[in-house]
């Protein structure tokens, strides 16, 4: 019977195991796979053509920088609106709301996390577009700015959630010090609270840019889909087009195994290392938040 | 200024600001609700689509999505779940574990749009699955993973390390403990996790783009390996690529998924709220 | 001196880099209550979790020496850990209840054991419980959960669970640290029936409890055991200097 006990001990330790290792797993296979399918590209396009400014693969221009560019755009400029609006609601809940509006606020912000991109994608293209178009009379309503502007509040409940975690974090002794020389709650918030959270705040912000540089569906349907450089501020206000877009509108069409398939790919891989990295460099708050118990 | 004028100035702007975050979701959920409201009918739900999509019903894009879920469910829990009892019972702080725990987060972050691009390489051509409601599963299943196993490894850890030592101290396994008691008393975190994990599934459109997605596709599916229609899919393509495509028809997809996805989002915090109150430690 | 129950042999142990136990050897005779005492951080507790392998639970820890049980290793590879955690029971500092009902929490080791017949378990359930001076208390809400019970009712039923188990051993680390004199005074009651079948190694929560109860002694002082002997002879004339000093409350 103990015998019995072991032999199941060991079988389902096995299973369990393997579940643990698996996830490793996925992740080589993940980027094998990319590189298996993307590298080739480096072989069939030459530098000149990668680096260039046009993007024509129907005459076999693939160059990227308007794509990478695009993506950059939209990408800084949603952080550069949700970084003030995230700071602040987290500072309002987390120090300034009362009880009750904190239960109605908390839920509420996160519902947005809940409804899926091509939803915000198609509510940008028939409400939020024309919208802008009349208000800045522009000649479209699909640009970088209207991406950027859904980017920015789907970036929100994270960001509000892992701000308001580290400004949880701050030791109360803190404030109480501030306090108790004589601050007022407010300058206590600016000069002692935010600053002692800055290490949250900025995990926010890779989060926040990650999943901004990867979100493809509200892209692909609000930012208009050209690829063309985005050289000047008022770019910010033309159509763009990034590199998830790019891969999401084109592999439907393509030949498996042909250059541009390839090619597409190789903006996979670059879409790849670029989150790998800035999750790497989040990573270690990450791991110390889901200690303390709670990254959703 | 007076220092006290300037804070309270200070909250009032933040309050605002707060508005400015709060409002305009509640305006998006609101003119969802109210243009797509109209289109909800027993056709609507429950018939084939006709006319190119321009009229009938979304029935394949509804079962379509069940379909790909509970796919997701099949594959995405039995390996997030084993995953997290790995992390939080067996596995010791090595730099392997660490690797792995690296591996996670960085599962969590890679664009969607890129596991497409792995499922197509993978699933549809490498294993010669095809464009298949298979194939989309385990695309999806692979995305939704971290989630499962970082929520599941939460409320694991958040039972206390006390009744490990005791069921150890009465002659007990690990895994007679985790059996009887660990898992028992963190199931309702993990079904909250898992409920998260799958809503996430059930949106995402760029994952299916290649992998399972039929056009049009006005019957049902017939197997594992059939395509299918999806309403995310569906919702992108018809507010994109039909020309003269009623708006309505449109409101009334992204109703239905969106009620999909808020009404998963809301169980999960109920059972979370509930399980919270009555827990035993 | 009748063959000891468990002979600790050489014992050293250190975990974290950290030297917990420096070579102890002790003797412990069945059928009585053997008391380990001394200040906090002296590595009692470390010791008792040694004797039924519960620091394997541990990451990080180095150990020479033997522990033997009726003259055998327990440390031997081919040790089934599961049956000699039957074999030696432990009560924890805090009553720790597991989730569920009393009878649940009684049975939870024979179940585990492979005892699923309710009638094989109900007779288990009343003897364990009447051995830990809980019956009276708890036999018309046996399927009451278990947390609704005092602090004291659950250390006793945390004892009662080990008893189900019919262990030779029995280790209780500080069991009324938490309770009030009352209950301690069940426990300490219950301790001196238990005796008679059972061998006890109790850490106790103070000196005085410590002379009530014991009938031998080991003291412990940073990690070293500092002298054993029948516990009357310790509390009245300790052979050691430090011993006196900490008997007669002049440090801990």
């Amino acid at each position: 019977m103990s015998e019995r006990i072991a032999w199941n001990e060991f079988i389902i330790g096995a299973i369990i195991r393997i579940a643990g290792f698996s996830t490793i797993g996925f992740v080589i296979l993940i980027f094998a796979f990319l590189l298996q399918q993307g590298l080739p590209a480096l072989n069939e396009v030459a530098p000149d053509n990668f680096l260039g400014t046009r993007w024509y693969p129907t005459f076999d221009l693939y160059g990227m920088m308007p794509l990478f560019l695009g993506s950059l755009l939209v990408t800084v400029t949603a952080i550069l609106i949700a970084l003030p609006l995230g700071i602040s609601t987290a500072v309002y809940v987390r120090e300034v709301a009362p009880q009750w509006a904190r239960e109605i606020l908390k839920p509420l912000i996160e519902v947005l996390a809940g409804i899926p991109s091509v939803v915000l994608g198609f509510f940008g293209m028939t409400v939020l577009a024309p919208f802008l178009r009349e208000t800045l009379q522009l000649p479209t309503g699909l640009t970088a700015f209207t991406g950027a502007l859904i980017l920015a509040y789907m970036a929100l409940p994270t960001m509000v959630s892992v701000a308001e975690d580290a400004l949880d974090a701050v030791p109360k002794s803190y404030r109480d010090a501030a306090l108790a020389m004589g601050a007022t709650r407010w300058e206590t918030i600016w000069r002692v609270s935010v600053p002692a959270a800055r290490t949250g705040i900025l995990t926010a912000i890779m989060l926040g840019i990650g999943r901004a540089l990867g979100e493809t569906m509200v892209v692909l349907m609000v930012t208009g889909n050209a690829a063309r450089m985005p050289t000047t501020l008022g770019s910010l206000f033309l159509p763009v087009r990034t590199m998830t877009a790019t891969i999401a509108a084109e592999m439907g069409e393509v030949a498996a195994g042909s250059v541009h398939y390839h090619v597409l790919f190789f903006i996979g891989i670059l879409l790849f290392a670029l989150t790998f990295l800035i999750n790497l460099a989040a990573a270690p708050a990450i791991l110390a938040k889901r200690r303390r118990g709670g990254l959703r | 200024m007076n220092r006290y004028a300037q804070q309270r100035l200070g909250f009032i702007a933040l309050g605002a600001v707060t508005l400015v975050v709060v409002i305009p979701i509640l305006l998006v959920i609101g003119n969802i609700i109210a243009q797509g409201l109209g289109a909800i009918s027993w056709e609507f739900l429950f018939g084939m689509p006709r006319a190119g999509m321009r009229a009938g019903g979304i029935l394949p894009a509804i079962v379509g999505t069940i379909l790909l879920t509970l796919g997701v469910a099949l594959f995405a829990i039995p390996f997030g779940v084993g995953g997290a009892i790995y992390l939080s019972e067996y596995a010791r702080d090595t730099t392997f574990t660490r690797a792995i725990r690296l591996a996670i987060i960085n599962l969590a972050g890679i664009p969607s749009i890129v596991y497409g691009l792995f499922g197509l390489g993978l699933f549809v051509l490498f294993f010669g699955l095809g464009v298949s409601i298979l194939a989309g599963s385990l695309t999806l299943a692979i995305m939704t993973l971290p989630v499962i196993i970082s929520a599941s490894e939460e409320a694991l850890r958040a039972v206390p390390t006390e009744f490990r030592t005791v069921n150890a101290s009465l002659g007990g396994t690990r895994w007679q403990g985790i059996r009887k008691i660990i898992l028992p008393q963190a199931l309702p975190g993990i079904i909250t996790g898992v409920i998260l994990g799958l809503l996430r599934a059930a949106g995402e459109t760029a994952p299916i783009l290649f992998t399972v997605a039929a056009f049009y596709l006005p019957r049902l599916p017939q197997s594992v390996f059939d395509q299918t229609m999806a309403l995310p899919y569906h919702l992108y393509v018809i507010s994109t690529q039909v020309p003269g495509m009623p708006l309505q028809i449109q409101y009334g997809t992204a109703l239905v998924l969106m009620t999909l996805t808020l009404s998963l989002n809301l169980t999960a915090t109920l059972l979370r709220r509930h399980f919270r109150k009555r827990r035993q430690w | 001196m009748p063959e000891p129950k468990i002979r600790i042999e050489n014992l050293s142990y250190a975990y974290a880099g950290v030297q917990a136990l420096q070579n102890i050897t002790l003797d412990i005779a069945p059928q009585r209550i053997t008391v380990f005492f001394g200040p906090a951080g002296g590595g009692k507790t470390t010791l008792l979790r040694l004797i039924n392998r519960l620091n394997d639970l541990t990451d990080g820890t180095a150990m020479t020496g033997r522990i033997l049980l009726d003259g055998k290793d327990i440390y031997a590879p081919a040790t089934n850990v599961a049956q000699l955690r039957r074999r030696v029971g432990m009560v924890f500092a805090l009553p720790l209840p597991l989730p569920g009902t009393i009878r649940e929490n009684v049975t939870y080791g024979p179940r585990l054991a492979g005892v699923r017949d309710a009638r094989r378990l109900a007779p288990i359930v009343e003897r364990s419980l009447r051995q830990a001076a809980l019956w009276d208390e708890v036999r018309d809400r046996l399927d009451a959960p278990a947390n609704a019970l005092s602090g004291g009712q659950q250390q006793r039923l945390c004892i009662a669970r080990s008893l189900a188990l019919e262990p030779e051993v029995l280790l209780l680390d500080e069991p009324t640290s938490g309770l009030d004199p009352l209950s301690t005074g069940k426990v300490e009651a219950a301790l001196q029936e238990l005796k008679k079948t059972y061998t006890i190694i109790i850490i106790p929560h103070s000196v005085q409890q410590a002379a009530r109860i014991a009938d031998d002694a080991a003291f412990f002082l940073q990690s070293k055991l500092i002298e054993a002997r029948p516990g009357r002879e310790i509390f009245t004339t300790p052979r050691d200097k430090r011993t006196e000093d900490y008997v007669t409350g002049r440090f801990g």
